[in-house]
């Protein structure tokens, strides 16, 4: 278990450590997918879901059957994630038909998301009992829906002014990044 | 044949497991598992054959760490015992069945006579950045900080970092104050026990290392107090 | 089956096929442990041993998967490696270790090894997914180092912890932060798409 009280690994994981612009996790829809805030919205919301899942099942996972074999962590950890994954590309496939269309490519993309693998490892290295890594997994999930609303926004507006050729695309995309990510350090120092 | 959309149009599909095989081919279920299975026992093998390897190696380095950390924050000591916090008090034995990790762990070292020098204890608290991680030695019965290392810390560089890298900062924890320690501005001090100059530009960082020696000599006065289980000879 | 030559096969990972700079992929690494030379060539180190080793291991098994569960394969096989550099990192290297973290594990992410298997591992033969392999993985090493000798040199003002400055050098702070690595990688790119635009400017003229 470790100290960190509930608010503060909510908290951290939300803005003082955004979890895509500071601690990197989550780039490949923060890249690619943010160009409307309303997908936007509905990745991140997609992504709170599997990253709640995820963190009950690595917190399963960890307790009763990994204490023996530590060393199949990461095996596990990415048949569950893979699993997961499939089993909400269904659902939603299902439920919204709508969205399932629109988000595409990225759903079965969040398998290789860093975001949904990282919080399992991050989860068990710093120890989080079952509470806290449910807390670490919203708190993560809103920040990563945080920044990509951000990030579709800023790209929407964008869309009017006029940039030069070169940087269109990506390396705009990460300077826009940079300077969010920069804002964010205000946070630093709240908790 | 009758194979789903989905496979060719996305290059990186998420895994496809064995129960979707009747949809579209001709190749059996059982072969479908069958390889998986077997891949995965062969994985299987190799990865305990190199954890067989590595781990004595890694819990050798981890131990040696521990022991390294303990000897710095409690000068003079000779070697020390681990004690385990269970159910409010200390005790030298865990529970049946149970994982060191599991129990808060206190180290008491004694110097070349016997005698009890000191209490190291470690305790992490959020930074700046991430979470600092701190080992202090502290003597019981007075209260009195005997030294401290930082363990994890992901400060600012330059900055946030100078808790672990300025020697004047960290020799201040290593000159016997006295507990509750106060984060002070460099120069401001009244000379009262128990001040520490903060780095300046790193207030906060070096807060965080004064507040986690205070709440963690807080934590295990009370428990020390209840007294420390003899020695079995 | 391919019509390119085994050095072309070779090169083409290396710069203008580049997996991070290009195709963009692998960037959650190249952003996360890039603040300085040392962390990068390491993270480089580990993401080369479990590209080469899928890529020969997929290669040579690769008429045994059957199609249906060929990406669950790759990521067993690519998991399996992960967990041994993780393994080995641990034992031979522990400072690198505990500086890289939770990135080693990450690897077993990284959209690059998992688009090499089912690009090419999958589909040629050992000799010739090796050479794509390493040379990938230079590709990768190359933009992993060239990012963190950016961050390293301003941000703290030494190379592989060697100081280039004297003590009156004023580091960068903010490129060791992870608003750094972005800005880093975004002018690289930026670097790159001039680059470009001159050569075309040049070739039409």
């Amino acid at each position: 278990m470790s100290d960190q009280t509930l608010f503060s690994i909510f908290f951290s994981a939300l803005v003082v450590n955004n979890f895509t612009l500071a601690m990197f996790l989550g780039l490949c829809p923060f890249m690619g997918v943010s160009a409307r805030v309303e997908t936007a919205l509905r990745m991140g919301l997609a992504n709170i879901f599997v990253l709640v899942l995820t963190s009950l099942s690595a917190w399963v996972l960890n307790t009763y059957i990994l204490e023996n074999a530590p060393y199949l962590r990461i095996i596990s950890f990415i048949i569950v994630v893979a699993s997961l994954v499939q089993i909400v590309e269904m659902v939603v496939k299902k439920i919204a038909p709508v969205l399932f269309r629109q988000l595409g490519i990225f759903l079965p993309l969040m398998t290789t998301n860093c975001a949904i693998f990282g919080l399992a490892i991050f989860q068990t290295n710093r120890g989080y009992d079952f509470m806290q890594g449910i807390v670490f997994a919203i708190g993560a999930g809103l920040g990563l829906t945080l920044a990509l609303v951000l990030m579709a926004s800023i790209r929407e507006t964008s869309e009017l002014s006029d940039i030069p050729a070169i940087a269109k695309g990506t390396g705009l995309t990460l300077i826009i990044a940079g300077s969010l990510s920069l804002a964010f350090m205000g946070f630093a120092g709240l908790l | 044949m009758n194979e789903r959309p989905e496979s060719e149009r996305i290059e990186v599909q998420a895994a496809e497991a064995p129960q979707d095989a009747p949809e579209t081919e001709q190749v059996s279920t059982f072969r479908l598992v069958a390889t998986l299975a077997v891949a995965g026992a062969l994985a299987g093998l190799l990865i305990v054959m190199v954890n067989l390897h590595t781990k004595p190696i890694i819990d050798k380095y981890k131990a040696e760490q521990l022991r390294l950390a303990v000897y710095e924050v409690l000068p003079g000591v000779a070697r020390y015992r681990t004690l385990y916090l269970v159910d409010g008090a200390l005790s030298a034995e865990l529970p049946e069945g149970s994982k060191e990790s599991d129990f808060r762990q206190a180290y008491v070292g004694y110097d070349e006579a016997g005698q009890m020098t000191g209490v190291a204890v470690s305790r992490g608290e959020s930074g700046f950045q991430d979470i600092v991680q701190v080992i202090f030695g502290f003597e019981p019965d007075t209260g009195i900080l005997l030294g401290m290392k930082v363990l994890e810390s992901k400060e600012t560089p330059g900055l946030g970092d100078k808790i672990f890298k300025d020697r004047v900062f960290v020799d201040q924890f290593f000159a016997r104050p006295q507990t509750p320690l106060a984060a002070i501005k460099a120069g401001s001090g009244k000379g009262k026990p128990g001040e520490i100059d903060a780095i300046t530009g790193a207030t906060i960082s070096s807060k965080v290392v004064v507040s986690v020696i205070n709440n963690g000599v807080a934590e295990w006065l009370p428990v020390l107090e209840k007294g420390i289980p003899e020695e079995a000879q | 089956m391919r019509n390119t030559t085994p050095s072309q096969d070779f090169v083409r990972g290396i710069w203008k096929e580049n997996p991070v700079l290009i195709q963009m992929l692998g960037l959650c690494p190249a952003l996360a442990v890039t603040n300085t030379v040392k962390n990068a060539l390491a993270m480089s180190a580990a993401t080369f041993f479990v590209l080469c080793c899928s890529s020969v291991l997929i290669s040579s098994f690769k008429h045994l998967i059957p199609k249906e569960v060929r990406i669950s394969s790759y990521i067993l096989v690519i998991a399996t490696f992960v967990t041994l550099a993780d393994m080995m990192l641990q034992a031979y290297a522990p400072v690198q270790h505990k500086e890289l973290g939770a990135f080693i594990a990450l690897i077993v992410v990284n959209c690059m090894i998992l688009g090499r298997q089912e690009a090419f591992a999958s589909r040629n033969k050992v000799s010739r997914s090796l050479l794509d392999a390493i040379g990938t993985g230079i590709g990768f090493t190359i933009a992993l180092v060239m990012m963190g000798g950016f961050r390293e040199i301003l941000g703290i003002g030494t190379f592989f912890d060697i100081p280039l400055f004297g003590p009156n050098f004023e580091p960068w702070v903010v490129m060791v932060l992870p608003a750094g690595g972005f800005l880093t990688l975004g002018f690289i790119i930026l670097g790159m798409g001039f680059h470009e635009q001159r050569k075309k400017a040049r070739a039409a003229a």
